[in-house]
């Protein structure tokens, strides 16, 4: 391997009949940094982890984890990786702690299940039937396994989706102390402010491309230091005329609010007073906001991405 | 190597909990061939000590060949849930999943076999129990071999519903035209030409063989090579076509790969029917439950 990335996506395709689910992915992951696929469902966040993981494989291009191929490294391979995947089960009957037993059980070094059960808050559960558990349980679980070999690379495939916001921050707990501990994680989510809390860079990933890839920082400033201003009117307006105003990069509406994107905030602000005077109608609120990943998302795309 | 002995064998104790859990399991296994011991010794044998070891023969077989249903309906579980994709992320191959699974299915099935000779012995009277040693390897082969068919039938299968059509079918065929249920000498001519080709009619004739007549495994050679080389080829088949991944289809041709299973029975069966004594041997067994109330009596 002549770079040191942890994590290496060259080039990545992958079709699904007459869907192309990936289409020329790259990107590449440093020894204990946390990094997160973002997209909308579909776009090919899973096929790709899935490739990585060595589940999948990949119609062209190329992937190394820790400068092993998935497909053909065998266990050396899997001794160095943990996955918590997004469709995948236990037996019913299967108690926790006999889960984290037999798993541990596959490899030569393993973390001990008391621990993990520790760890990962799961104590009082440790002879519940996996069938007895929780979403956020069986979540908690699912994260302990893909630890219980102590591994170097740590795949989250929507650790989140599905659980109430409680649970939610429970699992960002759990991802920080990982990334205290200098694992390498790779997340996937649809989840902004997952993607804003605990990711050092991420790829906004669409229709299987990679169409953003920085820190949350540098993607917000790369939008070309727009701000958000968001007004509601007493009267709607439905001419477009808002988007001409002086400034303003790109508009929007959504239900009530018009969203203008603007360079040059006060001055803006100052041509839709203006606007409106001569208009006849009133400002009932007006909000002046940092643009999120998720406006980054729609600047790119034209698209939310929970649509 | 010594991995994969070691993954089959927690794979093989996770299994065999998880099969204690389950009450269908329990039901099919043990309440079941009960049941049928004491269906056939109780009322087709009228309680009588003498017509004991050709009914349990039949039990024994009966209990043998469950082992077809169980393994390939988890199995596809197992992969419709998603389990069996997040054993494939960890260091377990095809062969230790398979393997662990023919292995608990015949640790759980030996307890029944020995409960089925306890009671024949102790409430049915049975004078003899037959060449235990013949016994014992016929039930360990059969066990395999019939899981493993199995397997194939899970392996070549998409869906639930299509692997319970096709056990369906292939069980029917086991049961009824083997001897394991009617006597093979009651079938038809041709049917009983059609039962050289199966399996089960082997294990069941084994079976009677080592019981009535105390046959010693040399006799019984070419019954039991067939078993095993079916059940070699059952499994290396199986561990080819396993699939990890709920969505993944069987090839086309899977089908056919799977037919090759079958090719050590085809095998035996033309030998058998040129210059086999299988025909002759399930008549003599037969006899020995006659008198005073004999089958035909029952027939007629």
């Amino acid at each position: 391997m002549l770079s040191g990335a942890t994590i290496e996506v060259t080039n990545l395709t992958k079709r699904y009949g007459d869907v192309q689910a990936l289409r020329g992915v790259s990107f590449s992951v440093n020894e204990g940094e946390v990094f997160g696929l973002l997209g909308p469902n579909g776009a090919g966040k899973t096929s790709t982890v899935e490739i990585l993981e060595g589940l999948r494989t990949a119609d062209g291009g190329s992937v190394s984890v820790c400068g092993l191929d998935p497909q053909t490294s065998g266990a050396e391979f899997k001794y160095v990786i943990g996955a918590a995947l997004q469709s995948t089960a236990l037996p019913d009957k299967m108690r926790v702690h006999e889960a984290l037993d037999l798993f541990g059980s596959f490899y030569p070094q393993r973390r001990g299940t008391q621990e993990l059960l520790a760890r990962f808050g799961l104590e009082e559960k440790r002879s519940a039937f996996y069938n007895q558990l929780s979403g956020g349980q069986k979540q908690r679980l699912a994260l302990a396994m893909a630890l219980v070999n102590n591994p170097r690379v740590v795949f989250l495939d929507e650790p989140t989706a599905g659980l109430d916001p409680q649970v939610r921050r429970e699992i960002y707990d759990i991802v920080e102390e990982l990334k205290k501990e200098k694992k390498t994680i790779l997340l996937t989510t649809h989840y902004i402010e997952e993607a804003e809390k605990l990711c050092d860079r991420v790829a906004i990933v669409d229709h299987g491309k990679v169409i953003a890839l920085g820190t949350p920082r540098e993607l917000k400033q790369r939008s070309g230091s727009v701000t958000r201003i968001t007004v509601r009117l007493a009267k709607p307006e439905t001419n477009g005329a808002l988007g001409a105003l002086e400034g303003v990069a790109e508009f929007r509406s959504e239900a009530d609010d018009y969203l203008l994107y603007s360079t040059r905030v006060p001055r803006t602000i100052v041509a839709l007073v203006k606007h409106l005077e001569e208009q006849n109608n009133e400002l009932v609120s007006l909000e002046i906001s940092a643009p999120s990943l998720e406006d980054i998302f729609l600047e790119l795309t034209g698209r939310r991405l929970r649509d | 190597m010594s991995h994969v002995i070691s993954h089959t064998w927690a794979l093989t104790v996770s299994r065999m909990r998880l099969a204690m859990r389950n009450r269908a399991f329990l039901f099919f296994s043990l309440i079941m061939p009960l049941a049928f011991l004491f269906i056939y010794a109780g009322i087709f044998g009228r309680g009588r000590a003498q017509a004991v070891p050709y009914l349990l023969a039949e039990v024994l077989a009966l209990t043998v060949m469950g082992s077809f249903w169980g393994l390939s309906v988890q199995l596809v579980t197992f992969r419709e849930q998603g389990i069996l994709r997040r054993f494939r992320v960890t260091p377990v191959g095809a062969s230790a999943m398979l393997a662990s699974s023919l292995l608990s299915n015949y640790f759980l099935t030996l307890p029944t076999i020995a409960v089925e000779f306890y009671l024949s012995r102790s409430v049915f009277h049975m004078a003899s129990l037959g060449n235990v040693l013949s016994i014992f390897v016929l039930v360990t082969i059969g066990t395999v071999t019939f899981a493993s068919l199995g397997l194939i039938v899970a392996s070549v299968t998409n869906t639930m519903q299509e692997t319970q059509i096709i056990n369906q079918i292939i069980w029917f065929v086991f049961l009824f035209i083997s001897g394991a249920t009617i006597p093979l000498p009651y079938l038809p001519a041709i049917v009983q030409k059609v039962a050289m080709f199966l399996p089960a009619t082997y294990l069941v004739s084994g079976l009677e063989r080592a019981m009535i007549e105390r046959t010693n495994l040399t006799d019984l050679g070419m019954y039991l090579a067939s078993l095993v080389g079916c059940a070699l080829i059952a499994f290396i088949i199986s561990a080819q076509l396993f699939r990890w991944e709920p969505e993944s289809k069987a090839p086309r041709r899977a089908k056919l790969w799977a037919a090759a299973a079958v090719v050590p029975f085809l095998l035996l069966g033309v030998w058998e029917s040129v210059n086999g004594d299988l025909q002759n041997h399930a008549i003599k067994n037969l006899n020995s439950i006659r008198e005073p109330y004999s089958i035909e009596r029952i027939e007629h």
